[in-house]
């Protein structure tokens, strides 16, 4: 029986659906038979992000209005032979489906996985609704700045009204030598504030843009911090206890002399 | 040892978790103003109080994560 995660985090452009295809990806090579629906109708990535838009021929919608079987549908990756990937319409919009059909639809897959991954849109709408409707536990993504915090807050109490409790936190984009230097919010000012625990601390990482260029999922290279930080959420997504990583380790003499000059 | 009191990220924390509060226990600052003015002419029918130096506001509570509390510490003239 599947475990039903929804990334979420109500700002746009936080990092939800680089953080599905990596989570994706790290829960699939570790054996875990897993499914990703991008729920994001009408403006949908996370096909891009996994290298895999070229290979879609029926869709979410198409899926639930019963144009095709559900099997039809699902793309496999290209690389792991686990990870399967339900995409989202293009051409249609979120009234194109609702929550009681997507907790149709997702009970339906729950045999068949041993995880789904549910990439949730931006926003509070619908999307959002039907994202979450057969959720078992929400991962919410946000970065260390203002808007996207008080976002991630409204979202929070939006689970809570919608009986999903226990959320985890994952922050995104970390920058250290702006937390060094009292320009950033870090980890605890976050966890202060918003009052759930994290699941995951990702560092900024330009790997991530050429990962996404080349539509392969940064954790398959897994020397850079941030593909260690999404192996660890993985770990951890799967019960395990991992420490959290030390992010200053690629501060090198350079950034110290940097840092001296600047002044 | 030197706490950087007026860095940009603690302003941005103290900013935050400001508007967190209203926006969790959606009062507005004028409804805000009504609920600090209506406190104070209820108390001021009992007692005498030194409207200068009151404090009416919303909280978080310590350790409760995201619960909010109105807080009021009114001094009393005697």
């Amino acid at each position: 029986m599947a475990k039903v995660f929804v990334i979420t985090s109500g700002k746009g452009g936080v990092g939800k659906t680089t953080t599905t295809a990596n989570l994706g990806v790290g829960l699939a090579i570790r054996g875990k038979r897993t499914l990703l629906i991008d729920a994001d109708i009408g403006l949908r990535n996370l096909d891009v992000v996994m290298g895999l838009e070229n290979r879609i021929v029926y869709d979410l919608v198409d899926v639930i209005e019963g144009k095709c079987r559900m099997k039809q549908a699902f793309i496999k990756d290209k690389r792991c032979e686990n990870l399967f990937l339900l995409p989202a319409a293009q051409t249609r919009d979120k009234d194109a489906v609702s929550p009681e059909q997507m907790k149709t639809l997702i009970a339906a897959l729950k045999e068949e996985f041993d995880y789904i991954i549910i990439d949730c849109p931006a926003g509070i709408e619908r999307g959002f609704k039907n994202a979450i409707s057969a959720a078992d536990q929400a991962f919410i993504v946000t970065t260390p700045e203002i808007s996207a915090v008080r976002d991630a807050d409204r979202i929070i109490g939006l689970l809570e009204a919608n009986e999903i409790r226990n959320s985890k936190l994952i922050v995104n984009r970390i920058k250290t030598h702006m937390v060094k230097e009292g320009n950033m919010l870090d980890v605890p000012d976050i966890t202060d504030i918003l009052g759930i625990d994290v699941i995951g601390v990702v560092p900024d990482d330009e790997n991530i843009v050429i990962s996404t260029n080349k539509g392969e999922p940064l954790i398959y290279k897994g020397n850079s911090l941030a593909a260690q930080a999404y192996n660890n959420i993985s770990q951890r997504a799967m019960g395990d206890d991992v420490d959290f990583l030390n992010l200053e380790t690629n501060e090198g003499l350079f950034s110290m002399l940097k840092g001296i000059f600047k002044r | 040892m030197f706490k950087k009191v007026n860095t940009s990220k603690s302003v941005a924390k103290d900013r935050l978790k400001l508007v967190l509060i209203h926006d969790r226990c959606n009062i507005s600052p004028s409804v805000m103003d009504d609920i600090r003015k209506e406190i104070i002419d209820v108390i001021s029918k009992y007692v005498d109080i030194d409207v200068e130096k009151l404090n009416i506001e919303m909280t978080d509570v310590e350790d409760e994560g995201r619960k909010t509390a109105l807080i009021a510490n009114i001094p009393i003239r005697n």
